[in-house]
């Protein structure tokens, strides 16, 4: 299969049938699993059997309302929820979901925080050290490299988070509304990385957002969902005017 | 299991660099700093020996080392016990964010936990070194000992960090056991020795309770120049590899969807 589309394109993502269901495994107590032991167990679905591709190098835009799923499946991607029906082939690239802060320790300085965060994303400490003074020169918040976390203000918190997952790079980058991240000029210096790491013809990205200019200005494609369903896919001119018109409503 | 041996080589230098990085912050800002990893097991070895030594009158030879051995296998199991319960539920930000082998954390907490066990150890040999307890080579056979308390507490930590995530109140419970096992476990008391007139009692205690068990095995190497059981050992080893075989294979089946219930 792979090999009759090899030449032109590689698909990077193929997410086939998704769904997934918030259920299961429900907080209970003892006593209430004693009392009720066959209660109801409460079902959300949250995707209802999305289907679609993605080739290599393209830039992804996923839209919808409030709770139609985005932010759900891109974890599915990502790997930290799994599917209840339906799969996802990433076809071997590495993934990280660009969030904010993943396993800060408070407590420990910037810098050792950078290999925590970066072995977390899987990578090793030798990778790390390769990487470490470009992240640190791209966070750019001066000798608070050096001073415990705790101390950061929210926004070189996350300047910092975002140098992290933006340096060390994956072959699938997936992007939960994140671009608007410190002051004035770390958003732009951010704006151009994330087209930077965007525009590599080898990186995958999948992006969600709701501001309708960052979609049509970075991103190849757009995927709308609606309530866990696959509305449209297809380029950015198809989609927005329908999803705006959609939203006018 | 291939899945599982995969993932330690993966994540093991994460777990230790995590290890590393939980200690250092536990210290960083007390005044006393890593001091703390002495002085607090130090303390409760003295208030147990003050109490159970003079108060009730024990006459077990080399008392304190005695305690503080009891008191070295106790904390380990204490603390992975208690840690795991709520291991996923404290770790949500990561839980939620990015993918990692849930057992990866228990792992990474457990170096934190064998570590204090360490200088918990430290303290123990130059205190028997106070108490001239003879040294010999029986001693070197306290590291299956360790092993097999190592192994069984992991097993049994993966199973209660799963049922932890969805059970509210497991940790009200593990709180009543882990009071029941430490004072059936004979800490500050020679359970073989005070129980004598009640052998079958004796039998069931230390056969029975694993902790108990270890325990015991250690005092023998360290204080008494004896071997330790060796098929209550290897028993006791196969329990500690079936439990983390089934607590891997629970896990594997459910860790992902964790996120969606925390």
């Amino acid at each position: 299969m792979k090999n009759n589309v090899e030449n032109k394109k590689k698909i990077a993502i193929t997410v086939s049938d998704l769904h997934i269901t918030y259920r299961g495994l429900k907080k209970t107590s003892i006593r209430a699993s004693w009392t009720k032991l066959k209660s109801r167990v409460e079902l959300f679905p949250a995707l209802k059997g999305v289907s679609f591709e993605v080739e290599e190098g393209k830039i992804l835009g996923i839209i919808g309302k409030n709770g139609s799923g985005k932010s759900t499946m891109l974890r599915a991607i990502a790997g930290i929820f799994s599917p209840d029906k339906g799969m996802i082939d990433l076809h071997g690239g590495t993934v990280s979901l660009l969030s904010i802060g993943v396993g800060f320790n408070k407590k420990l300085t910037g810098k050792e925080n950078i290999y925590l965060s970066g072995m977390l994303l899987g990578f090793s400490e030798e990778q790390i050290k390769a990487k470490e003074k470009e992240i640190i020169q791209f966070a750019d918040i001066g000798d608070f490299i050096n001073k415990p976390v705790k101390t950061y203000s929210s926004g070189m918190h996350s300047k910092l988070a975002f140098a992290i997952t933006a340096i060390l790079e994956t072959d699938i980058m997936l992007i939960d509304e994140v671009l608007s991240v410190g002051d004035a000029r770390f958003k732009e210096k951010s704006y151009n990385k994330m087209k930077e790491l965007i525009s590599d013809e080898h990186r995958t990205v999948l992006i969600v957002s709701h501001n309708l200019d960052t979609i049509s200005s970075l991103c190849d494609e757009v995927l709308w969902i609606n309530d866990g369903c696959l509305m449209k896919h297809g380029s950015v001119e198809e989609v927005l005017p329908e999803y705006k018109e959609f939203m006018e409503l | 299991m291939k899945k599982f041996f995969y993932n330690i080589r993966k994540y093991y230098k994460y777990a230790i660099y995590s290890a590393k990085a939980e200690l250092k912050s536990e210290v960083a800002d007390s005044y006393l700093n890593w001091l703390w990893w002495i002085i607090e097991p130090l303390c409760f070895m003295l208030i147990y020996t003050f109490v159970f030594g003079v108060v009730f009158d024990n006459n077990e030879k080399y008392f304190a080392s005695f305690v503080f051995l009891g008191l070295t296998a106790w904390d380990f199991f204490n603390r992975m016990i208690n840690g795991s319960v709520k291991l996923i539920i404290n770790n949500r930000d990561l839980v939620t964010k990015v993918y990692i082998p849930k057992y990866i954390l228990l792992l990474s907490k457990s170096f934190t936990y064998l570590f204090k066990m360490g200088i918990s150890l430290g303290i123990a040999i130059v205190l028997m070194i106070f108490q001239h307890v003879p040294f010999t080579w029986h001693m070197l056979l306290c590291i299956p000992i360790f092993l097999v308390l190592y192994v069984l507490t992991f097993g049994v930590g993966l199973l209660l960090m799963h049922f932890g995530v969805t059970l509210n109140d497991l940790a009200n419970f593990t709180n009543i056991g882990l009071k029941m096992v430490f004072y059936l476990s004979g800490v500050f008391y020679n359970i073989s020795s005070k129980l004598s007139s009640n052998p079958q009692l004796v039998f069931l205690l230390l056969r029975v309770n694993p902790i108990a068990f270890c325990m015991n095995e250690l005092r023998k190497v360290f204080l008494n120049q004896q071997l330790p059981s060796f098929e209550g050992l290897g028993v006791w080893l196969l329990i500690g590899i079936m439990l983390c075989s089934l607590g891997i294979h629970v896990i594997h089946k459910n860790e992902n969807s964790y996120a969606k219930v925390i």
